[in-house]
């Protein structure tokens, strides 16, 4: 194994993903609103929003200010590549980026997150059921039937 | 601000839920920048060198392959540092090879066995109530670990 030293760039800094879902606002303009604000952060504009890094503090920052665009359809996730990592980008892997699945997964689910969100912000304490615990049989065939069937398989 | 780890660490839906009521959300991307931004040797993709199966032996026992003991370095501290954890159950997201399955299995385990450790148990939703109900609970929960919790 060869043993080449490891400088790391943008020491000190954090990269966090803007995912912007809305019927409103499209990457575009939440991307030029970035810029306008943007303190001298580096931004990235994506098909589904953009990449931020910078200081902790500033990106905070604008992440907080972003969001007030559309509170409901904006998602935030952490990451820990910055954007364009040769060892991440797809421009010199090829094919999707190890994590889009992920991502195109979870986009799926913005819908029902973002009516949760409108729901709760219009109404503080809603009556809703609760989802309880799996349960460990869940979705496996109960004992009992498992004991019909093979009744039933007996009995022809 | 409480520090909250989320399973499955990959998740943009829990990080973003974390965050946005204020809280530290402690997933596989603060793991993989803190490797990714301390010089060492070069050690592509993730920066995780021989050292990582070793520091797995924490978490595993030296039989365990060494595939969970490297993934074990990555998630282990991050969930002894954790002052509460939330859990969805049904992420077929992060299902992978038998290294990713087994470290799942092991992760879950190890939340649940830290003791005096807020654990939320949740399901993603399939529809608008269940959204309604995910988004809740999760709020809920992020409320009563005190801190700051409005962004």
């Amino acid at each position: 194994m060869s043993e080449k030293e490891y400088i790391p760039t943008y020491v000190g800094t954090i990269t966090k993903y803007v995912f912007i879902d809305s019927p409103n606002v499209t990457p575009q303009t939440l991307v030029i609103r970035a810029y306008e604000i943007s303190d001298g952060l580096m931004i990235k504009e994506t098909c589904f929003g953009l990449q931020i890094t910078g200081e902790p503090k500033t990106v905070k920052k604008l992440i907080t200010e972003l969001r007030t665009v559309d509170p409901a359809h904006i998602f935030v996730k952490d990451r820990g590549f910055p954007p364009g990592d040769p060892r991440r980008c797809r421009a010199n892997l090829g094919g999707a980026r190890p994590g889009y699945y992920g991502h195109e997964f979870e986009s799926g689910l913005f819908r029902y997150i973002s009516h949760g969100l409108m729901e709760l912000e219009k109404n503080t304490a809603p009556t809703v059921t609760r989802l309880g615990k799996k349960k460990l049989d869940e979705g496996k065939l109960p004992l009992k039937k498992l004991i019909e069937i093979i009744n039933n398989e007996e009995a022809q | 601000m409480a520090k909250v780890f989320i399973f499955p660490a990959t998740s943009l839906i829990l990080s973003d839920m974390v965050e946005r009521w204020g809280h530290e959300a402690l997933g596989a991307a603060t793991g993989i920048r803190e490797r990714i931004q301390t010089p060492s040797l070069d050690s592509p993709p993730l920066q995780m060198t021989p050292e990582d199966p070793k520091k797995g032996l924490k978490y595993a026992a030296v039989e365990v392959p060494c595939g969970v003991r490297g993934r074990m370095s990555l998630y282990g501290p991050l969930i002894e540092d954790a002052d509460a954890a939330i859990i969805v159950n049904d992420a077929d997201l992060s299902f992978g090879c038998m290294g990713c399955a087994r470290t799942n299995e092991l992760v879950m385990f190890m939340i649940r066995q830290q003791k005096g450790l807020p654990v939320l148990d949740i399901k993603y939703p399939g529809t608008d109530d269940e959204g309604v109900a995910f988004v809740a609970q999760i709020k809920e929960f992020l409320a009563g670990l005190g801190g700051d919790s409005d962004d």
